[in-house]
């Protein structure tokens, strides 16, 4: 590799990556003829599972090294353009890949909220973080904020700080993986875990950075093509046009009006939709009547009777079940956890709160998918309910609604804010810009990284209206008998993705008779536009590969954080390669293991736990890094104050509004959700900072030198901070 | 080590550069947020505005501060005579 110059290696992957490409479509190709021959949708799930984690073992493996530089940051020779897509995969994760777009089927314009802010934090990657770094050039964020703030507080809070961050994160991906290789095989969920932690290992393990590069470009070309070709076909069908990202324009013209047809009780179809709405509604009236009873019962000591009765009836349903010609294995289990759950009478009350609001927002109105934080309907239903109402009545009800309006609008605000920022701090992005052969280069490559991550993103809110108006427009007003066939197959295999009843008995599908959840949109997509079951299989691969990739680039920070900043910066100096590396490998099976136990628990709260990966990270590590790089003055009181305070206020914010930790939303500041708590974190951070450094000596003249020598990219008699 | 003065104009030129990229970030994230009920009035081809933005729009043009952001601070590096030697 030393007689091979920068661009003949660049054109070298270019071929490499061109003939996996057209090798990984050749393959999708045999396995459809494999289909259309008889092969069966349960072996196409376990070739496509068996071919690409063999594939990027095969990458894995081929990637292995023995040298410090190679293991940390892939021997800083990767492209941009592929450091790019590295980072697209890097980035993207289950949640990107299979959430997004059911995010926005189910919540419309509030959904964009995750657009925005997982996009936009590469403009404050570029502008801010990423050529600094690069001209640094070490091997890890830690270690940046070692050498600019001097002594090993600094950095031990910052390998604390990633670890956090990082751990919970890459849980949610085992988790993710884990699912998907369950959907995809059948086997079950455990199982799943360990399966795709073996791929996970594969991957990283003998190579570290340079091999989790390799394979992460590998796994962006797959879940690009799953993502895109389901969605253009979906788009053929509905429009007639191939790029569905223009043509939704007018589709989502289509989805509004039916909103407006499905909300107007005088339509045929509105009226249907308000008996089903009734049915709601009086649902929710009752179960808040059992509510009252229970809260009533518990305050005079009675309510043990209450759950007694109520512990007694799903006993009874689970002998009916059992009894059944053709007991269903799912339901049986399904109401034997209920039971397992029935612990005493705050369990009970908790799932009747919870089944009163599942029933009051069906029974409520239809939500415009492209309407800004639309307020609460106050107004409207004071004039339903009394169409005589004073105008002082109304001028209340507006306020009412304004209110709510604005508390939609400050919390989406908030957290665009945390989640851009948050980018902009996860170490495991930031480590990836460590990895180009210059500071020209790293510029570039956050460009392209942002391009190829938006490939998806703008693709996302495209496929939630496509998918919205088959639903209204195919699903809706059709026949019960004559479902089609995705919406039948999908309810007999998971409840909690379909569920769908006639309520009113009118044997015609009303929208309120059918709960989706958002996983289904993208998992069903091949279905819906009828294409055949390899799509499906390919789909689930692309889950896995985004699942997979950013995974590896997680588990690698923390386990660098351990071996690098702990071990050898702080523990033993002067540990020889061959130790560190093994040290390094050490820990990341070590951690591996840790964090696919974790996800093995199926721990209920890893979704918002994610979201708080983001405010956590913006709140400890933001201020000192960007201050780190543009104020020279910033000094080890500041960033150690700065860092510390940020943490604490996100963190104490959570502990009280988010109920996992047993905190109450009447504890909210301002009504921000606890999910944007560094919205709070990040300012108290770059206060600690500044008030910090400016009530402490400015820093040594050596570290004011390492603050110009990265801010230039070549200065004549530069001193030299790369690691080797 | 000691700066000359291009290399402070150098730092003051990326500065500006810098602040005036993340004015355009503020404006297409936050100030469109911010009136989007109001946006939304006007459609284009369909979409009503600030939904066009928060799903599209905002995002190219981020990619398009970043790409101005690399080429035009590339090319400072050279006017300044402060860019990397050949990789090696």
């Amino acid at each position: 590799m030393s007689t091979q110059t920068q661009s003949q290696f660049f054109r070298q992957l270019k071929k490499y990556y061109t003939f996996y490409t057209g090798g990984f479509i050749a393959f999708v190709i045999v396995l459809a003829i494999l289909e259309q021959m008889g092969l069966e949708p349960k072996y196409i799930g376990y070739i496509f599972l068996a071919a690409t984690i063999s594939l990027y073992a095969g990458i894995g493996i081929m990637s292995k090294t023995a040298d410090v530089s190679e293991y940390y940051v892939a021997g800083r020779r990767v492209p941009a353009l592929f450091n790019g897509m590295a980072t697209g995969a890097d980035w993207m994760s289950a949640a990107s890949f299979i959430g997004m777009a059911g995010t926005l089927y189910l919540s419309g314009f509030d959904g964009l909220a995750f657009i925005l802010g997982w996009t936009g934090g590469y403009v404050l990657v570029a502008l801010l973080l990423a050529p600094y770094l690069r001209k640094f050039g070490q091997f890890t964020i830690p270690d940046f904020l070692g050498s600019r703030y001097g002594g090993n507080l600094p950095r031990t809070i910052g390998v604390v700080a990633a670890i956090i961050c990082s751990f919970v994160y890459v849980v949610a991906q085992i988790y993710g993986v884990g699912l998907i290789t369950a959907r995809l095989t059948g086997l079950e969920f455990q199982v799943g875990v360990f399966a795709g932690l073996a791929g996970i290992l594969v991957c990283s393990f003998l190579g570290g950075m340079r091999a989790v590069t390799w394979t992460q470009v590998a796994q962006y070309i797959i879940l690009i093509l799953a993502y895109m070709i389901p969605v253009v076909w979906l788009s053929v069908n509905i429009t007639g046009n191939p790029i569905p990202q223009i043509a939704y324009g007018q589709v989502l013209q289509q989805v509004t009006a039916k909103e407006k047809e499905l909300n107007d009780p005088t339509t045929t179809l509105g009226a249907a939709e308000a008996s089903v709405r009734a049915i709601y509604k009086e649902k929710q009236l009752a179960t808040e009547d059992k509510v009252k009873a229970l809260e009533a019962a518990i305050a005079a000591g009675t309510a043990d009777t209450i759950v007694g009765e109520a512990r007694a009836k799903l006993d009874t349903e689970l002998v009916e079940l059992k009894a059944a010609p053709e007991p269903d294995a799912k339901k049986i289990e399904a109401k034997t956890k209920e039971i397992g759950e029935m612990t005493g009478p705050d369990a009970l009350l908790a799932k009747l709160k919870k089944a009163a609001d599942g029933a009051k927002k069906s029974a409520g109105p239809v939500a415009a998918h492209a309407t800004a934080f639309s307020g609460k309907g106050a107004e409207k239903k004071l004039l339903k309910d009394n169409p005589s109402a004073t105008e002082a009545e109304i001028a209340a009800a507006k306020a009412e609604d304004q209110e709510a309006s604005n508390v939609k609008r400050r919390n989406f605000i908030a957290l665009v804010l945390c989640l851009m920022v948050g980018t902009a701090s996860l170490p495991h992005i930031l480590m990836r810009y460590y990895t180009t052969p210059s500071v020209r280069d790293a510029r570039k490559s956050v460009f392209w990284s942002l391009f190829f991550i938006f490939l998806l993103y703008f693709t996302a809110p495209a496929l939630a209206v496509l998918v919205k108006f088959e639903v209204y427009h195919n699903l809706i007003g059709s026949s019960f008998a004559s479902l089609p066939a995705w919406v039948a197959n999908w309810a007999a295999v998971d409840p909690t993705l379909m569920k769908i009843s006639d309520m009113n008995l009118d044997g015609i599908v009303q929208l309120a008779e059918m709960t989706i959840g958002g996983d289904l949109i993208v998992l069903a997509t091949p279905e819906i536009a009828g294409l055949p079951y390899v799509i499906s299989g390919m789909v689930a691969a692309g889950g896995l590969a985004a699942a997979l990739s950013t995974a590896d680039g997680l588990l690698l920070t923390i386990a660098n954080a351990l071996s690098h900043d702990v071990y050898y910066k702080m523990i033993d100096p002067k540990a020889t390669t061959v130790r560190r590396l093994a040290i390094s490998k050490g820990l990341l099976l070590v951690v591996a293991l840790v964090a696919a136990y974790t996800a093995s628990l199926k721990p209920g709260d890893i979704l918002f736990l994610v979201g708080a990966a983001f405010s956590l990270a913006a709140s400890a590590f933001f201020p000192a890094l960007v201050l780190g790089v543009f104020w020279k003055r910033a000094n080890y009181l500041g960033a150690v104050v700065g860092m510390l305070a940020g943490l604490f206020v996100c963190m104490y914010y959570m502990y009280i509004t988010y109920d996992f930790f047993g905190g109450v939303a009447a504890n909210e500041w301002f009504a921000i959700k606890p999910i944007a708590a560094g919205v709070f974190g990040m300012p108290i951070g770059f206060l600690g900072v500044i008030i910090g450094s400016l009530i402490s000596r400015a820093p040594s003249l050596e570290i004011q030198q390492l603050v110009d020598h990265v801010r230039y990219p070549s200065l004549e008699g530069d001193i030299e901070t790369r690691a080797t | 080590m000691q700066l000359s003065e291009r290399h402070q104009e150098y730092w003051r030129k990326n500065l500006r550069l810098t602040a005036v990229l993340l004015a355009i970030w503020f404006v297409v994230t936050f100030v469109v947020i911010y009136f989007a009920p109001q946006l939304n009035d006007i459609v284009i081809m369909g979409f009503p505005f600030a939904f066009y933005m928060a799903a599209q729009g905002s995002l190219i043009i981020y990619v398009l501060v970043i790409w101005f952001y690399a080429h035009r601070m590339n090319q400072l590096d050279l006017e300044f005579g402060v860019h990397e030697g050949e990789e090696e």
